[in-house]
C-alpha cells in the first residue's frame, strides 16, 4: 500500500531505511578478510589460519572474515604494548589528553558510519546505535581526555599499571571498547583489546581511526578471536591488569586464572536487575521505562531491568498497560529508523533465550507475546512477558539476556527490597515512585552498583558503572573508574625493619607445645570473640602461641571452619552497624582508642613480651595504633561520595557503601598495629568483620577484644577467630556470605584466596606476600584502605516539574 | 487510578485501546460522539502521578523511534493539514483578513501539488478556522458550503477574568453567530488554588452555554504551576464535558510542548479507559514546523491509537504551520526545496 490517499486514510508507517551502502563498500574492500591491529600495523595472524565469519543477524548476510589471533599474536600485541608503555605513560597528561580528544572528535566525525556498521554487525536498531551507543562513545573519550589532563593534579598518589588486557562483549561492541580503552590510555596504560567474536567490526574500524589520529603504535592493539584468544590474554604474564565484561561464569573463570598472578582485575558481569514499581509511580512512564529497561538492545543488556516487581494493588493495571504498549511495538529490520527492536545477535543466543523461556513455562510461568509483525527470516524474538513466575522458577533467577520480562508482585516496600535482593547478582535496580522518601530508602537498601530512580539504563562517562555481588567488581566511568587503571604510589617506609616479610615460622600446634609458659599467677583464657562474646573453639582445641623467642606465651583457641561459620553468621546479623550513622561509628572508634589508651602500659608490655618488640618499638607501635584509630574515627564521616554531573537534568549520587561482611586476615608484623590498621577502616566504613589475627602473635588480638567489649562495639561487628591463617582464610574466601576479603600473608596464601574467591566473585585485596610498613602513614593508612572497604553505588535522580520550551505563538 | 473509577453517563467502558475498532476517516468528523462528561470525582485527581523527566525521555526517544518517509510523509502531512485550526487572533483582524484566512482554509494546499500527489480527490481543507467573536459571522459566511466549522475563542480569552455573566453570554453570542466550536479559557486561579469543584462547575456551565457547539477547554498549561496540575485540570475539564482539551491560548510565554501534550494525551486515555468516551486534543501555539507536526501525529498514534487521528479528536492550533507543510509537500513532489512566496498567503 503506497497510494497517498490510502496512507492518508490508514495513517500507517512505511519503511524508513537508513542508508548503508558506504559501509557495505568498506566491507567489500575487506572481503578477503580483516587483519589484526598490532603495533599500529595491520598484520596477518602469524600461525593461526582460522577465521570467524561475521554475519548480520537480521539477514544472515556475511559481513566479513575475522582473523583469529593465536598465542603468538597475543604475545606480539603485548610486546608492542609493553614497548609503547614507557613513552606513553611518560607523556605529560596534556599530551595524552590531546590524543583522547582527537579520538572523541574522529568518532563524532564518523558517527553515522560507526552506527550503521554497529547495527549491521550486532542487529541493534539504528536508533540506538545512532542516538545512544555512538554518542556515548564520543562522550567517553571526551570525559577521559579530561582525566588525562587532570591526572597529575587530581590523583597525584596514583600511577599507571602497564599493559592492560581487555575483553569485551558483543552487546555494545563499540561502547564497551570505549569504556575500556578511554580510561586505560588516559591513565597512561597501553592496551591489548579483544572484541567479541560476533561483533569485531566496529573495533577494527576504530583501529583505522587510531591510525588516522596518529596514535603512537602499540598504545592500542586490537586482536580478534574467540574465547581462546581471550584466554591467551588472561594468562599472559606481561599483562598487569585484566578488564573483562561478559558473563558471570566466564568472569569466575578469569578470576581463577588470574589468581595469584598479581594482575589487577575488574569484572563487569551478568545481572538480573529488579525494576520496582510502587503504587505511587507514574505508571504510564514506568511502562516506557520498562521498554527502555528490557526491550532496549533486544534485552541483551547486562543491567537490563529483567525482573518486574510491581505492587500487588496495581499489578493488573500495569500489566494491561504493558500489553497495550507492546501491541504497538515494532520489531524488524534494525536499519529501519522506525522500529523498537532489532535482531538477536546470533542464532545461538536466540536458541538460549527460547530454551530458558520454555523452561520457565514448563515450571509454571505464563507466556505472553504481542500479536505484532515479526520478520520470518533473521534472528528475531518477540518481546515476551512471563507472569505467574514464582521465586523458585528458573527464569526468576537465571539471566535470560533477551527481550523477556518476568513479573512478580509485592505487598510492601520491605517485601519489594527483599525480593529485589533475593538474587546472586547486584548490577542495577530501577525504582519507580513519586515519593522521594520511599524511592531513596529503597535505593539505599537494594544491593546494586547502579540505581535509577524513575528512569532506567542511563549511562554516562562521568558516572561509575559496575556491580555488587556476582555482577562483578570495579567501576567504569567517573573518578571511581579511573582508580581501576591506576595503582597507589607506595610511599617510602619510615623504618625498613617494620616492613619485614611475614614471619614464616608457624606457631606450633597444641600437641607440640614446646616449653611451658613459665610461672603465671592466674591462667589466662584466650578465646574467639564472636557476636560480642568470648567463645571457645567449636572443636574444643587450643593452640600454643609462642613469644618471639619461641617460648610458649599462652594458649589461644584453635579456630576451625565452624568458628568461621559462627563468626560470619554473627557478622551477617549485625547489619545495624552498616546502617548506623557515620558519626556513631566515629564515636565508637574514638571510644576504642580511649579505652585502649587506658591500658597503654599493659599493651606495651605485651608487645615486648609476646611479639619481641623493643621498648622503643613497643612504644611506637602503641602510639601509632592509637593514632590510627583516631584517623579512621576521623575518616568515618569524611570519606564522602560525590555528586556526578552527567549531561542531563539529574543528580547522580556516588555513594560509598560498605561491602557488607568482610574477612580480614592479618599479618604477623607489628601485630597490634596491623590488626587495627585493617579493622578500623573496614568498620569505619560500616563493614562488619571477621578477623583472623596474626597467626604468630594472636595474644595481642585476644587482649584487644577486651577493649572492644568495653567500647560499645555492637555484637557481631568485629569478630575474632584465632588459628591457622591460610586454612581460615580459605574458609572465608569460600564463604558465600562474605562480600570482601583482605589477606595479608604469603604469596601462596594470596593466590589461594583469589582462587577461592571466584565462587561468589567477592572483592579481594591481597598482599601477594609483599610486606607493608604499617608504621608509615603512606603505606599503613589512608584513602586506599577506605576505597578497598567500600563499593560505589551510583544513584541517578532525574528531577524537574517545570515545563520548558514551547515558545512562540501561532 | 485504582478504584477511583470515573463512571460515565452513557457509553460502555472499553477494555483497552481498540486501535483497530473504527477506522478513522475525515467523514467521521460529523459522527463524532460528544463527551457527556461525568460527575465530579475528586478522588480520581488524588491518584495523579506525573514524572516530567520520564515524559521528556519518552518524547525525545519517540522522535527517533517513529518517522515517516517518502509517500508516507506526504500523506501524513496532508493529514496534518486536515487537523489545523487555521487561526487569526489579533487585535487588528478585519473582515478582509478573515476572508483571506477562510479562503486558505478551503484550499490549504496548491491544487497542482495535490494533483501531483494524487490527492486531488481528498477535497482537503483545514480542520476549522479559529477567530475572535467579532469575526465569527464573517468567517461563517466565508466558509459557507465548505463544511469547515468556525471556532470562536471565548470567555474573556485569553485571561478569562471577565465577569462570569459576560463570559457565558459571549459563548451564547458566538454560537448564535454560527460558531460550531467554542474555545474557552479555564480560570487558572481555580487550578492554582486547588479549587477543582469550582473549575468543574465553571466548565460545566460553559458546556451548557455551548448547546450543540463543541467545547474546547484551553488549560493555559504554561500558567498552571506544575505537571500534576496540568493532568488534574485535564481530568476535571473532561469530567465537566469538554469535547477537546487544548494546551494554550498562544498568548502565554510558554505554549504547546510535547511533554505537556503527553500528559494531556495520557489523561485523555485514562478518561477513555474509565468512561469509554473519547475526548479530543489540541496543542496550540508553538507548532510551526512540519517536522514537529509529524512528531505530534506519532505521539497521538502511539499513545492514543489511530482512532484519534481524526479531526474530530485532534487539531493543531496554528497558523504558520501550514506554510511549512506546503513547502515540504512541494519538495516531496519536485525534489526541490521550496520558497514560501510560491504559496498563497493565509
Amino acid at each position: 500500500m503506497n497510494d497517498i490517499t490510502e496512507i492518508f486514510q490508514a495513517m500507517s508507517y512505511g519503511p524508513a531505511p537508513e542508508q548503508a551502502d558506504y559501509v557495505e563498500d568498506w566491507l567489500g574492500r575487506h572481503a578477503s578478510g580483516f587483519e589484526l591491529f598490532i603495533d599500529g600495523q595491520w598484520c596477518q595472524p602469524q600461525t593461526s589460519t582460522e577465521t570467524i565469519t561475521s554475519r548480520n543477524p537480521a539477514s544472515g548476510q556475511v559481513l566479513g572474515k575475522i582473523a583469529s589471533a593465536g598465542k603468538d599474536d597475543v604475545d606480539a600485541a603485548v610486546a608492542a604494548a609493553a614497548a609503547a608503555y614507557p613513552r606513553w605513560s611518560g607523556l605529560p597528561g596534556h599530551e595524552r589528553a590531546k590524543y583522547l580528544y582527537a579520538l572523541a572528535r574522529i568518532v563524532q566525525k564518523n558517527s553515522r558510519f560507526l552506527a550503521v556498521l554497529e547495527t549491521l554487525d550486532n542487529g541493534k536498531p539504528i536508533r540506538e546505535s545512532r542516538d545512544i551507543d555512538v554518542p556515548l562513545v564520543a562522550r567517553h573519550f571526551y570525559h577521559h581526555a579530561g582525566w588525562a589532563q587532570l591526572l597529575d593534579s587530581e590523583m597525584p598518589d596514583q600511577q599507571s599499571l602497564g599493559v592492560v588486557g581487555q575483553i569485551i562483549p558483543w552487546n555494545f561492541p563499540l561502547l564497551m571498547l570505549a569504556w575500556k580503552i578511554a580510561p586505560a590510555i588516559a591513565a597512561g596504560n597501553c592496551v591489548v583489546l579483544k572484541p567479541a567474536e560476533y561483533t569485531s567490526l566496529s573495533a577494527l574500524y576504530f583501529a583505522q581511526l587510531c591510525q588516522e589520529v596518529n596514535l603512537p603504535p602499540g598504545v592500542i592493539n586490537i586482536v580478534t578471536g574467540a574465547g581462546e584468544t581471550g584466554e591467551h590474554i588472561v594468562r599472559h604474564p606481561g599483562i598487569a591488569k585484566i578488564a573483562f565484561t561478559g558473563s558471570t561464569p566466564v568472569g569466575k573463570k578469569i578470576r581463577e586464572q588470574t589468581a595469584g598472578t598479581g594482575k589487577k582485575l575488574t569484572l563487569e558481569l551478568g545481572g538480573k536487575s529488579p525494576f520496582i514499581v510502587f503504587e505511587d509511580a507514574d505508571l504510564d512512564s514506568s511502562v516506557e521505562g520498562l521498554v527502555d529497561a528490557i526491550w532496549f538492545n533486544q534485552g541483551q543488556v547486562c543491567c537490563a531491568g529483567s525482573r518486574l516487581l510491581v505492587q500487588e494493588g496495581i499489578a493488573q493495571r500495569l500489566l494491561e498497560k504493558i500489553k497495550t504498549r507492546l501491541q504497538a511495538f515494532r520489531v524488524g529490520d534494525p536499519l529501519d529508523k522506525a522500529i523498537d527492536m532489532g535482531a538477536i545477535v546470533d542464532p545461538v543466543q536466540h536458541a538460549r533465550i527460547d530454551a530458558l523461556v520454555n523452561a520457565g513455562v514448563a515450571e509454571g510461568a505464563t507466556r505472553w507475546q504481542p500479536a505484532i509483525d515479526c520478520p520470518d527470516t533473521g534472528c528475531f524474538y518477540l518481546p515476551t512477558l512471563l507472569t505467574d513466575v514464582d521465586t523458585s522458577n528458573t527464569v526468576a533467577s537465571e539471566e535470560i539476556f533477551g527481550p523477556v520480562l518476568t513479573v512478580m508482585t509485592f505487598r510492601t516496600m520491605k517485601e519489594a527490597v527483599a525480593l529485589a535482593n533475593n538474587i546472586r547478582y547486584g548490577l542495577a535496580a530501577s525504582i519507580w515512585s513519586e515519593n522521594i522518601n520511599r524511592a531513596l530508602e529503597v535505593a539505599s537498601q537494594v544491593k546494586a552498583g547502579v540505581v535509577w530512580v524513575n528512569c532506567t539504563n542511563q549511562f554516562d562517562a562521568a558516572c561509575g558503572f559496575g556491580g555488587y555481588r556476582e555482577s562483578g567488581f570495579g567501576r567504569e566511568g567517573g573518578k571511581e573508574g579511573m582508580y581501576e587503571y591506576l595503582k597507589q604510589r607506595e610511599g617510602k617506609s619510615s623504618k625498613a625493619g617494620n616492613a619485614a616479610p611475614v614471619i614464616a615460622t608457624p606457631a606450633p600446634h597444641a600437641d607440640d607445645a614446646g616449653r611451658g609458659t613459665g610461672a603465671v599467677v592466674i591462667d589466662q583464657t584466650a578465646k574467639h570473640y564472636i557476636n560480642g562474646k568470648q567463645v571457645r573453639a567449636d572443636n574444643g582445641l587450643s593452640r600454643m602461641a609462642l613469644d618471639a623467642d619461641g617460648v610458649g606465651a599462652g594458649r589461644v583457641a584453635d579456630g576451625s571452619r565452624k568458628d568461621i561459620r559462627d563468626a560470619v553468621e554473627a557478622a551477617v546479623k549485625a547489619g545495624s552497624w552498616s546502617s548506623a550513622t557515620a558519626h556513631t561509628r566515629a564515636q565508637i572508634i574514638y571510644y576504642i582508642a580511649e579505652n585502649l589508651g587506658r591500658r597503654e602500659s599493659e599493651f606495651r608490655q605485651r608487645l615486648m613480651q609476646f611479639a619481641g618488640a623493643s621498648r622503643k618499638a613497643a612504644r611506637e607501635e602503641f602510639a601509632a595504633t592509637l593514632s590510627r584509630l583516631f584517623s579512621y574515627a576521623a575518616w568515618a564521616d569524611k570519606f564522602d561520595g560525590a555528586v556526578h554531573t552527567p549531561p542531563v537534568r539529574n543528580v547522580a549520587l556516588a555513594v560509598n557503601e560498605p561491602l557488607g561482611v568482610m574477612g580480614i586476615v592479618c599479618p604477623d608484623v607489628t601485630p597490634l598495629l596491623s590488626l587495627v590498621s585493617l579493622v578500623a577502616p573496614a568498620i569505619a566504613m560500616g563493614n562488619r568483620v571477621v578477623v583472623v589475627p596474626s597467626e604468630r602473635f594472636p595474644l595481642l588480638a585476644t587482649d584487644f577484644y577486651q577493649v572492644l567489649e568495653t567500647s560499645d562495639v555492637p555484637a557481631g561487628t568485629v569478630n575474632l577467630v584465632t588459628g591457622e591463617r591460610d586454612a581460615l582464610a580459605t574458609v572465608l574466601a569460600e564463604h558465600h556470605q562474605v562480600d570482601g576479603l583482605w589477606y595479608h600473608g604469603s604469596a601462596a596464601g594470596s593466590a589461594a584466596v583469589e582462587l577461592a574467591s571466584a565462587c561468589n566473585v567477592k572483592r579481594t585485596w591481597v598482599n601477594h606476600g609483599q610486606p607493608r610498613d604499617w608504621l608509615s602513614a603512606a603505606q599503613g593508612e589512608g584513602r586506599q584502605f577506605l576505597r578497598e572497604a567500600c563499593q560505589v553505588k551510583n544513584i541517578w535522580l532525574p528531577y524537574g516539574d517545570e515545563s520548558r520550551g514551547g515558545k512562540g505563538g501561532y | 487510578m485504582g478504584d477511583n473509577t470515573i463512571t460515565a453517563g452513557a457509553s460502555t467502558p472499553p477494555t483497552g485501546r481498540d486501535k483497530q475498532a473504527d477506522q478513522p476517516s475525515l467523514s467521521l468528523v460529523d459522527s463524532v460522539v460528544r463527551n457527556a462528561g461525568s460527575d465530579f470525582h475528586p478522588a480520581g485527581l488524588d491518584a495523579v502521578r506525573i514524572n516530567l523527566s520520564a515524559l521528556e525521555r519518552r518524547v525525545s526517544s519517540l522522535a527517533g523511534r517513529r518517522t515517516v518517509k517518502k509517500q508516507w510523509q506526504a500523506a501524513w502531512l496532508l493529514r496534518a493539514v486536515s487537523f489545523i485550526d487555521l487561526t487569526s487572533l489579533s487585535g487588528d483582524d478585519t473582515p478582509g483578513r478573515i476572508r483571506r484566512l477562510c479562503a486558505k482554509a478551503r484550499r490549504p494546499v496548491r491544487a497542482d501539488i495535490l494533483a501531483a500527489l494524487g490527492a486531488a480527490d481528498l477535497n482537503l481543507t483545514t480542520g476549522a478556522v479559529c477567530v475572535y467573536h467579532e469575526m465569527v459571522s464573517t468567517a461563517v459566511d466565508a466558509l459557507e458550503g465548505s463544511g469547515i466549522p468556525v471556532a470562536a475563542v471565548s470567555t474573556g480569552f485569553p485571561a478569562g477574568l471577565s465577569p462570569l455573566e459576560t463570559r457565558l453570554r459571549e459563548i451564547e453570542l458566538s454560537v448564535a453567530d454560527g460558531a460550531a466550536e467554542i474555545d474557552i479559557v479555564i480560570s487558572r486561579r481555580h487550578v492554582l488554588t486547588g479549587h477543582w469543584q469550582s473549575l468543574y462547575d465553571e466548565v460545566k456551565a460553559y458546556r451548557q452555554a455551548c448547546g450543540d457547539a463543541r467545547l474546547k477547554t484551553i488549560l493555559a498549561t504554561g500558567e498552571l504551576g506544575s505537571m500534576a496540575n496540568i493532568a488534574k485540570a485535564s481530568l476535571v475539564c473532561m469530567m465537566a464535558g469538554a469535547d477537546f482539551i487544548k494546551t494554550s491560548t498562544g498568548m502565554e510565554s510558554e505554549n504547546a510542548t510535547l511533554p505537556v501534550s503527553l500528559i494531556m494525551v495520557r489523561m485523555i486515555r485514562e478518561f477513555y479507559e474509565q468512561t469509554g468516551q473519547r475526548v479530543g486534543f489540541k496543542p496550540a501555539g508553538g507548532v510551526s514546523s512540519a517536522k514537529l507536526a509529524l512528531s505530534y501525529l506519532a505521539l497521538i498514534k502511539e499513545e492514543l491509537g489511530d482512532a484519534w487521528l481524526n479531526p474530530g479528536y485532534f487539531r493543531f492550533g496554528a497558523s504558520s504551520l501550514l506554510g511549512d507543510i506546503e513547502r515540504q509537500l512541494e519538495h516531496s513532489v519536485t525534489g526541490h526545496y521550496a520558497a514560501s512566496n510560491h504559496h498563497p498567503l493565509a
